[in-house]
């Protein structure tokens, strides 16, 4: 009886050892070469219709120049917790972030080579996006552009930035058009002050508050991605409308290889071959479909593709580049915390 | 009145006094062995407790004290500066706040909600008792979240019943009400499915008895029913407000998320590991988790307590 106890005990304690160290054994890799190449392309959330469209391009493209199938499968969920995870361990061939910093950790992490910002084109971002508004059927508030944000009547829909990339833009979007106009820093924390003091809802995520502006009805105005804005009129069955400000921030998706996965699973030449892919015409024609804005100017239109309006842009150096952006307005008592320590004082 | 519904008491004790030394009478007259006695004494009748204890120690150890304390361990690792400053903020005091209040008012009503439910299930017939019986469970199996969506999408106003109730100034959506909302639908399963068996297993010929004896209705239940059921209640109370607690699905797509107001803790530590604040984001965590443990804590006492002095009247 005795013995058979402390063997049970040893049976615990070696269960639990074992489970201890078996999270470091990772995947294989592939095996033989007539089987497709494997890859894990990680993104975030509104890429899902755009990256369906893009792998199936991209398969019967590389099996045509190289012979060799690929099944490239994805990953959505918002972009810091796709980081997160990658970061964690899932074995990402490439990722196709929302923001910087989310790519930036993973780099952080030994992940990603640390020049990854080098390897592709316009520092690695294949396409852009904007922040701009969407209103109700036929504007009744007559939103026009930024100052419009701040009147009394108004009422605004934006996630959280500190949860959410699209609300980190939002908020990024709000500080620059102050300071494109010639505005100081003061100006620019007031004007978003009274930007978030008219916002009654702070969904954490930029689908929430889609749902929130859209399905409930919530807000007279939504600030959000280009991309997302059009999905989002298209579903409305014409309930809702865009409205380009005069002035707005770029947003830039970064994308990356994870070296330390290709080259464990022998997938480089397919996952950069895949990242190149998007800067090719037929990949930006696939872009430009999704209503993201291609990089370059010498983006063949294509008839399938919807013509985006030019806005004028600034960019994350504006506000003085992610990392200053970072710690200065989303970090534990940053300014968007002390816009709520103030209004919780009151 | 009182006088013989007491005697049924007092005759019953001293059978309850009776039953233990007996089990010590019949221990002495085993034959006795060469094993020691503390060895013989811890054998149980069942057969495999060597097997059962190991798989159970196995289950618990990697699914919860594992995960528990890497997360305790993640949290020292600020030291205790550190620590104070990422868990014990005004904004991170008041979601604390927020999490705890709102959870024990919901597990108040879902408490409340769910004896009545529970009671109707087991005592009353009527016609689609099954049905109703089968959807109490439905939140156990939906997603939270969108319980979240529908409760958001049906409060608001120009929602169906936010249509009625808005104009009213009741806000279902976006307030401190939704999150109680929320939690009562999450946790009702939980308080109902605890309570149910109890009243199905009531001793109807002690109800009677009581009557019989002379105790009004108002006696039978608060002297016979509440003793016997009270500590089914107080579970089911703490299974509701551990649920509560928890809770993140639901409550971030209704309460609106508005820091000091409406924000609960587990927004907090999202958006402390998007700053890939990992350490920072699991103090607030261990906060949370010590608060609960602590709650749970005080009402295994007092559920100990409650069926203790059940056992001594029930029988």
């Amino acid at each position: 009886m005795n013995g058979s106890r402390s063997l049970a005990w040893l049976v615990a304690v070696c269960g639990l050892l074992a489970v201890g160290c078996g999270e470091g054994s990772g995947r294989s890799s592939s095996g033989g070469s007539a089987s497709p190449i494997a890859l894990l392309n990680v993104s975030y959330d509104p890429t899902r219709e755009l990256y369906r469209d893009i792998n199936a391009a991209f398969a019967s493209s590389y099996e045509q120049a190289h012979g060799r199938a690929v099944a490239i499968k994805q990953s959505h969920a918002s972009s810091g917790s796709q980081a997160r995870a990658v970061i964690d361990g899932l074995e990402a061939d490439v990722v196709t972030l929302a923001v910087w910093p989310d790519v930036a950790a993973v780099a952080k992490a030994g992940l990603v080579a640390k020049d990854w910002q080098a390897r592709f084109d316009n520092d690695s971002v294949p396409y852009h996006s904007v922040v701009i508004f969407v209103v109700r059927k036929g504007n009744p508030k007559g939103i026009k552009d930024w100052p419009d944000l701040v009147r009394d009547d108004i009422a605004i829909i934006t996630p959280n930035p500190k949860t959410s990339g699209n609300g980190k833009y939002s908020f990024l979007a709000a500080w620059g058009a102050v300071k494109a106009t010639g505005g100081s820093d003061d100006d620019a924390e007031r004007f978003v002050t009274e930007i978030y003091r008219r916002t009654p809802v702070l969904d954490t995520g930029a689908r929430a508050a889609t749902a929130t502006f859209s399905q409930k009805g919530i807000g007279d105005v939504h600030l959000t991605f280009e991309n997302e804005a059009y999905l989002e009129v298209a579903e409305s069955a014409g309930e809702l409308e865009i409205v380009y400000p005069s002035r707005s921030i770029r947003v830039d998706p970064p994308v990356a290889v994870v070296d330390a996965t290709v080259d464990r699973r022998g997938t480089r030449h397919a996952a950069e071959a895949y990242l190149a892919f998007l800067y090719t015409p037929e990949g930006r024609a696939i872009v430009a479909k999704h209503h993201y804005r291609p990089w370059g100017e010498a983006t063949p239109a294509p008839s399938t593709a919807p013509t985006l309006p030019l806005i004028e842009t600034f960019d994350i150096t504006a506000v003085g580049g992610w990392e200053a952006a970072m710690s200065r307005f989303f970090a534990e008592g940053g300014v968007f915390d002390a816009i709520y320590s103030a209004q919780a004082g009151k | 009145m009182i006088g013989p519904y007491q005697d049924l008491h007092d005759n019953q004790k001293p059978m309850i006094a009776l039953a233990t030394p007996s089990i010590s009478a019949a221990d002495s007259l085993a034959p006795p062995t060469s094993r020691p006695r503390w060895l013989r004494r811890n054998r149980s009748p069942l057969p495999g407790f060597g097997t059962t204890a190991a798989i159970t120690s196995l289950v618990v150890g990697t699914l919860v004290i594992v995960p528990l304390t890497v997360l305790v361990a993640s949290a020292a690792s600020l030291g205790p500066l550190g620590f104070a400053a990422a868990a014990w903020t005004p904004r991170a005091r008041a979601a604390y706040g927020v999490s705890l209040g709102a959870s024990l008012l919901a597990a108040v009503a879902s408490t409340a909600l769910g004896l009545i439910v529970a009671w109707v299930l087991a005592r009353v017939p009527f016609r689609g008792r099954r049905l109703i019986d089968a959807f109490v469970d439905v939140p156990l199996a939906l997603p939270t979240a969108v319980a979240g969506l529908v409760y958001s999408a049906l409060y608001v106003k120009q929602g169906w019943l936010g249509a009625w109730l808005v104009p009213m100034g009741v806000h279902g959506a976006y307030s401190y009400f939704g999150i109680v909302l929320v939690l009562v639908f999450v946790s009702l399963p939980f308080t109902v499915r605890v309570v149910q068996p109890v009243i199905e297993n009531l001793d109807r010929d002690a109800e009677e008895a009581a009557l019989m004896l002379g105790a009004s209705r108002r006696q039978t239940f608060l002297r016979v029913i509440v003793p016997a059921i009270a500590p089914a209640v107080v579970t089911g109370f703490a299974m509701a407000l551990a649920r509560s607690l928890g809770e993140y699905g639901s409550v971030v797509f209704i309460s609106g998320n508005m820091p000091f107001k409406t924000e609960i803790a587990p927004v907090l530590i999202v958006a402390r590991l998007e700053e890939f604040a990992y350490a920072e984001a699991t103090a607030i965590a261990v906060v949370l988790l010590t608060l609960s443990l602590t709650l749970l804590v005080v009402i295994n006492v007092l559920q100990h307590r409650l069926s203790r002095s059940a056992v001594g009247t029930e029988k």
